[in-house]
């Protein structure tokens, strides 16, 4: 009998620490077969198990068409997350997945893409801006936009470099609080739509971060006359089996971890912005 | 299936039924008395059930009387619903074991689970399992655990005659008449019981008892007993929809005013026979070797049901009420066809301070904001 609640064992095949808090975990099933038969969509998520300490929910950031390795990009921030940081070349843990839906990267072909994020290097957006970069000439104009509160927030900002120089894209940075070296914006990250140079009718705007900044780009975008069914957002919410049975991801209609973590705006709007959902 | 002819079973030959539904393989379980409460235990006898005890249920009130009524049934639902018994408060889900290399190995612990009838369910009982069935079995994910147990339940729907003062199954649509997913109905009167199978299953059952039918008199005054048990019923909630009223009342004030009497224990969740929420971890044994990862029944009103990255998003009480409630009784139309409440009351009867879903839900539904 198929058992969703049971993960695959899995080792921990490279650690890179990308901040002080932050580690790149690339993974892969111990089982072959596991490995051979397991497939996700950019934007979807495992159940990222650790031995007797707990099961959390991670976003897969790795491209969808590497097979060997899957990376989850991790933040020591709660008792799961600081005890995976810790992990080492060799570690074993437990995955399960792929869950939730992805982003919407059939639908992007062809338009131009509008990528905000906010807050430390949020994971879910780098694995789109990856996916796109690796296929760009399938896309229209790109535009990156990242908002950090702290200037030292910022990660991979060589990699944000390096977009840059790519043909017809746009990469914009912000920091609320900059530093000695921030030779970007300051503000928060919706000023970064002031500067961004959009076409409202052929784009499809991806987002993640902090809520309120969504909302306040969701306002933004929809005044510069985007169609609400152009903006998509991934949401975070508590999430302990992933196969939509605990409720603690219930939102509205939705269980996130199945109906989400991407959402396009429409599906959301009844109680997108409400404190308490 | 279409209901067949009721047969006579005497209060005397009720012993034959549970005997011959163990002799099919069932373990017998109905409601019995303990600690103050009908609670659903196993029976060895029929004198194990609840004859000449009759129920006094208010906001905030259980209580149990002794009455003279030859009835084994003259009360209405206890704390517990069928939901224990496929949805079980705490279990193991897989145990998880790791050698000296640091290689784990993961093994699922499913139930095992034996054929069980149940004696004596209410409608009201009956329409939440079919929510809780179509929670954990249908959709992508199959819940094997859950399913274990359902796949072994035999039930024996008794309709209600004595709603408690907290019953409101009438004004849901969920009772007092059991209409569906039981293998047996019965209607108990002074005299005995009105039999009909409802599954093959029952059919075989009741098919080994050899009673004699009964004639349309008889099932003319159960079934009106039954309608008058509707009648009773004082409690009602303002719509079997209340989805778009509650979603468009998110700022009503009368949220808050709840939140000064809510103690934002969960007992209501607990209560609940729909309520599935629940919560994961790990119980690592001390010899570092094997941990076992288990789940327990969980509440809404907890102050970490929310939490996100180990932040809550509903501190105070009124949200967390709002969130049962706008759940419960709005979304639980979009994600399940209906509302999520069957009406049974044992939110009213069991919460401390005696809230009334049907009075909270009417005060937002009716009052208009200025």
């Amino acid at each position: 009998m198929n058992n969703p609640y049971l993960p695959w064992e899995a080792e921990v095949v490279e650690r890179v620490q990308e901040s002080a808090s932050i580690v790149t975990l690339r993974i892969r099933f111990t089982d072959p077969a596991i490995r051979r038969r397991y497939r996700f969509d950019v934007g979807q998520f495992n159940m990222v198990y650790l031995y007797g300490v707990g099961e959390i929910p991670v976003s897969i950031v790795s491209d969808p068409q590497d097979e060997q390795l899957l990376d989850h990009i991790v933040r020591a921030i709660g008792r799961v997350t600081r005890a995976l940081v810790t992990l080492k070349q060799g570690d074993r843990l437990g995955i399960r997945g792929p869950y939730g839906r992805g982003w919407p990267l059939h639908e992007a072909v062809g338009k131009d893409v509008v990528l905000i994020t906010g807050g430390l290097g949020c994971a879910p957006v780098m694995s789109v801006i990856n996916f796109i970069v690796k296929r760009r000439e399938h896309f229209g104009k790109l535009t990156i936009l990242q908002g950090v509160k702290h200037a030292n927030d910022l990660i991979w900002r060589t990699q944000y470099e390096r977009w840059a120089m790519l043909p017809n894209t746009q990469v914009l940075l912000a920091a609320d609080v900059a530093g000695p070296q921030w030779q970007y914006l300051v503000g928060k990250a919706t000023i970064l739509l002031d500067r961004a140079v959009l076409d409202a009718t052929n784009s499809i705007a991806m987002m993640c971060g902090p809520e309120i900044m969504m909302q306040a780009c969701v306002t933004e975008l929809l005044q510069r006359g985007f169609n609400p069914e152009s903006l998509w957002l991934s949401m975070e919410r508590n999430m302990q089996c992933a196969v939509k049975h605990c409720g603690h991801c219930q939102y509205g209609p939705h269980f996130v971890c199945q109906n989400g973590p991407v959402f396009q705006y429409p599906e959301i709007d009844e109680l997108f912005g409400h404190k308490g959902f | 299936m279409t209901r067949g002819t009721l047969l006579n079973l005497p209060h005397a030959a009720l012993g034959s039924l549970l005997a011959v539904l163990r002799q099919q393989g069932y373990n017998c379980i109905g409601p019995v008395v303990r600690d103050g409460a009908i609670v659903y235990r196993r029976v060895h006898h029929v004198s194990d059930l609840p004859y000449g005890w009759h129920d006094e249920q208010m906001p905030g009130t259980y209580r149990l009387e002794r009455s003279n009524s030859p009835r084994a049934f003259s009360w209405a639902v206890g704390p517990e619903a069928l939901k224990p018994l496929n949805f079980a408060s705490g279990e193991t889900l897989w145990r998880a074991e790791r050698n000296h290399e640091g290689q784990i190995q993961f093994e699922e612990t499913l139930p095992a689970a034996q054929p069980t009838a149940v004696i004596g369910v209410r409608a009201c009982d009956l329409a939440a399992l079919q929510l809780q069935d179509q929670h954990f079995l249908d959709g992508p994910y199959r819940d094997p655990y859950y399913a274990a147990r359902r796949e072994q339940l035999f039930l024996v729907a008794v309709h209600c005659t004595h709603p408690a003062d907290t019953c409101f199954c009438a004004s849901t649509g969920d009772g007092p008449q059991a209409e569906y997913g039981f293998d047996i109905e019965m209607y108990e009167s002074e005299a005995g019981f009105l039999v009909a199978p409802g599954s093959a299953a029952g059919e075989a059952i009741v098919g080994e008892l050899q009673l004699s039918k009964s004639n349309d008199s008889q099932r003319a005054i159960a079934e009106e007993e039954v309608r008058q048990a509707a009648r009773k019923q004082t409690r009602t909630l303002p719509s079997q929809n209340l989805r778009d009223k509650l979603l468009a009342s998110l700022d009503h004030p009368h949220w808050q005013e709840v939140a000064k009497r809510c103690l934002s224990c969960g007992n209501c969740s607990s209560v609940c026979p729909t309520c599935f929420c629940h919560t994961e971890h790990d119980n690592p044994a001390l010899d570092g070797r094997t941990t076992e990862h288990v789940r327990e029944w969980s509440s809404c009103f907890t102050a970490e049901h929310g939490d996100i990255s180990g932040k809550p998003i509903r501190v105070q009480t009124h949200l967390r009420y709002r969130q049962w409630l706008t759940h419960k009784l709005g979304s639980w139309h979009d994600q399940y066809g209906r509302s999520g409440c069957v009406g049974c009351g044992r939110c009213i009867t069991w919460c401390p301070v005696g809230i009334d879903i049907t009075k909270e839900a009417a005060a937002i539904y009716e009052a208009q904001l200025s």
